[in-house]
């Protein structure tokens, strides 16, 4: 799985999935600046999280016009792998390559801290490996991650199942104690209709070996090796 | 010509605002009691040259669309001054 790693000036998240991706899975994995224009290489995409020109104006919003991010909906469009993580969700849904968008906690609090997550959708590219119903332990540390869509666009989601994940207590009960930020339904991720683009705000690269505190992490990334398997086949 | 454009960035209606909550909390507990709503948003200040007031008008409704609001949870208005 040739893996990208964009990086613009603010991200900080970088180094932590190029470990993931590379040290612990033994994948390929590059670096990608934030004024490339090619990603032809590529299997996977990963925006990963940080504070993207400094979160200025809105989180993600300078970011969506760097020029990698033409590439980066080309790449989408194609059917490429694409994988927002916290901020990089926040680009992603600025870019229009996913719905809704991230509000301020609404607790005004910046919460880092582990949360269990219910895989809601275990048809995306991230979460093939995943069961239904199954309860990844992942940590989050955001400001702003309070899902929000309007009714309908909440409705469509829903009803397409693009719904990945729900913050949830330990034993998979999606309750409003463990929402962290006030997201709309317990969200923590979404997809794109055709499934090939996720975004999470929690942080699956922090979660990839025992030492660190957990595991859970590496069934999204080691869904997305088994999802480009498949369309190889 | 040289305009100033004063952009209002504010979130729609139905849209939570947990920092204009925050901030009532804050004037309550000053015993602003009479207070009973706040909404926070953007004020953004844009000098640009242009022909006339309305190439200046229609260049900062165009940048605010793509760059300075997001249309997905906010709302604008422009007040221009040459």
């Amino acid at each position: 799985m040739k893996t990208g790693i964009v990086v613009f000036p603010g991200t900080w998240s970088d180094r932590d999935c190029g470990h993931a991706v590379g040290d612990v899975l033994g994948q390929p994995a590059r670096y990608i600046d934030h004024r490339e224009e090619r990603l032809d290489d590529l299997d996977l995409v990963i925006l990963p999280g940080g504070f993207s020109y400094g979160d200025y104006l809105r989180c993600g919003a300078i970011a969506r016009f760097a020029p990698v991010m033409e590439a980066v909906t080309d790449f989408a469009n194609r059917g490429g792998l694409v994988l927002g993580i916290c901020n990089g969700f926040q680009i992603l849904q600025e870019a229009r390559l996913l719905p809704g968008a991230l509000l301020k906690n609404a607790s005004c609090e910046f919460r880092c801290e582990w949360v269990n997550l219910r895989v809601e959708q275990s048809e995306s590219a991230f979460t093939l490996d995943c069961r239904p119903g199954q309860v990844l332990r992942i940590p989050i540390s955001h400001g702003e991650g309070n899902f929000f869509a309007d009714p309908q666009t909440l409705d469509a989601i829903e009803r397409n199942g693009q719904v990945v994940f729900r913050y949830c207590a330990p034993d998979g009960r999606v309750t409003a104690e463990s929402n962290p930020n006030g997201s709309l339904g317990n969200i923590a991720g979404i997809a794109n209709a055709r499934g090939n683009v996720v975004g999470m705000m929690p942080h699956p690269e922090r979660a990839c070996e025992q030492l660190l505190g957990g595991s859970d992490g590496l069934a999204v990334f080691r869904s997305a090796i088994h999802a480009l398997a498949r369309v190889a086949v | 010509m040289t305009y100033r454009a004063e952009v209002f960035v504010t979130l729609k209606p139905v849209v939570n605002d947990p920092a204009g909550l925050t901030i009532k909390g804050g004037l309550h507990a000053l015993g602003f009691d009479s207070v009973t709503d706040v909404r926070a948003g953007k004020y953004l200040v844009v000098t640009l040259d242009a022909d006339d007031e309305g190439e200046a008008r229609s260049r900062v409704d165009a940048m605010t669309q793509q760059l300075l609001a997001n249309a997905v949870i906010e709302d604008y208005r422009i007040e221009l001054r040459a």
